[in-house]
């Protein structure tokens, strides 16, 4: 699917810019891919390295499971196939740091649970239905607050930028559960509990 | 905002703090996991290009505004809101741009604006993620990830629209 879906976006963009005649701007943009990567990859990399500098002391010193304690009990039901604690615990973190919209600590959070699950997984091609709920609750993620959409809308001269945090929160909290749901009853009709 | 700047420099003072409380070698086992980043980050480097890649063409088209141009019949609030929609999960450079069109036409107090805004805040680039997390194990097959991710962001976008025309209007 991913296949498809990045093949599509690549087509779709230069067949566009052929039809309309902006073929110029799609090869400065090829051409500049490097320097765009690299720049890109110069913030998030360093970022994603000193997070995992810092995870792995609170790992081996005992902070992470102990933080990560209460939540692992509510996120238990979710994943019940999952036998490996530090899974867990890098599944908490990751959802702890998104609510707090800390991005770049809970990307190496992330990789490191889908480490763990791969461990479990039984065939290392196929994504195990334990990932698919990881991702589902990731990608509908539980914001608390959207602080670059409130600095976008302090720029524009809200008179009350925060207003949309409410909102923001029920739309997430509505897209989680529909998400998770859906997973749910997939993974019910494959008998994959 | 000032609460927003305080949580990462007090999440490092915690967890140096109580590394060395609990009498931990901490230097080393911060540069034992910056080793481990750097092996995660030569895995995600090529999946990263990759998206970079995809997306770049994708936005230099100018499709997007082709897109809102086409759907001039729909009411405004409806017709910019869209596009951003569709482009949310792919990109989440390109949806804040939209976003950014969108309140400086309209205002971040307007009825697009606020839809425009928790959409923004609601959802998150899910064709990405799912490209970065999946290559990262080295997942080939990733089943019905994308189309449950996708409907949870449908769910978003629809409760955005419903709940600010509820509260916000």
């Amino acid at each position: 699917m991913v296949n498809i879906l990045w093949s599509l976006l690549i087509i779709i963009g230069i067949v566009y810019s052929f039809v309309s005649g902006q073929i110029t701007n799609i090869n400065d943009y090829i051409l500049k891919i490097g320097s765009s990567t690299l720049e890109l990859l110069m913030i998030t990399i360093p970022l994603l390295i000193m997070w995992m500098g810092l995870l792995n002391i609170a790992d081996k010193t005992g902070l992470l499971a102990m933080l990560s304690k209460k939540i692992r009990i509510i996120l238990k039901p979710l994943f019940p196939k999952i036998k490996n604690n530090k899974a867990l615990d890098y599944i908490a973190s990751n959802v702890i740091a998104n609510m707090f919209g800390l991005g770049s600590a809970a990307t190496p959070f992330g990789l490191k649970a889908m480490e763990e699950l791969q461990k479990e997984n039984n065939n290392k091609e196929i994504a195990s239905s334990s990932m698919i709920t990881f991702l589902v609750l990731n990608t509908s993620g539980v914001t608390i607050i959207p602080t670059t959409v409130i600095s976008l809308r302090m720029m524009y001269g809200s008179i009350n930028p925060s207003q949309i945090i409410i909102t923001s929160l029920i739309a997430t909290i509505i897209a989680s559960t529909i998400g998770l749901l859906i997973d749910y009853v997939i993974r019910r009709i494959n008998n994959d509990n | 905002m000032i609460i927003n700047q305080l949580i990462i420099p007090l999440l490092v003072v915690i967890i140096i703090g109580f590394g060395l409380l609990k009498g931990h070698d901490i230097y080393n086992l911060f540069i034992e996991g910056c080793k481990d980043g750097i092996n995660i980050a030569i895995k995600i480097i090529p999946p990263y290009f990759a998206m970079i890649f995809a997306i770049n063409i994708f936005n230099g088209s100018g499709i997007i505004n082709c897109i809102i141009n086409q759907l001039a019949f729909l009411p405004k609030s409806i017709r910019l809101v869209i596009p951003m929609a569709l482009i949310r999960p792919i990109s989440g450079t390109a949806s804040l741009a939209v976003l950014n069109q969108i309140l400086s036409y309209y205002g971040p107090d307007s009825l697009v604006g606020n839809i425009a805004s928790t959409i923004q805040g609601c959802t998150d680039t899910t064709f990405y993620v799912l490209a970065l997390y999946f290559s990262s194990v080295r997942i080939k097959k990733t089943r019905y990830a994308l189309a449950v991710g996708l409907l949870a962001d449908l769910a978003g976008v629809i409760t955005a629209i419903i709940v600010v025309y509820l509260f916000l209007n």
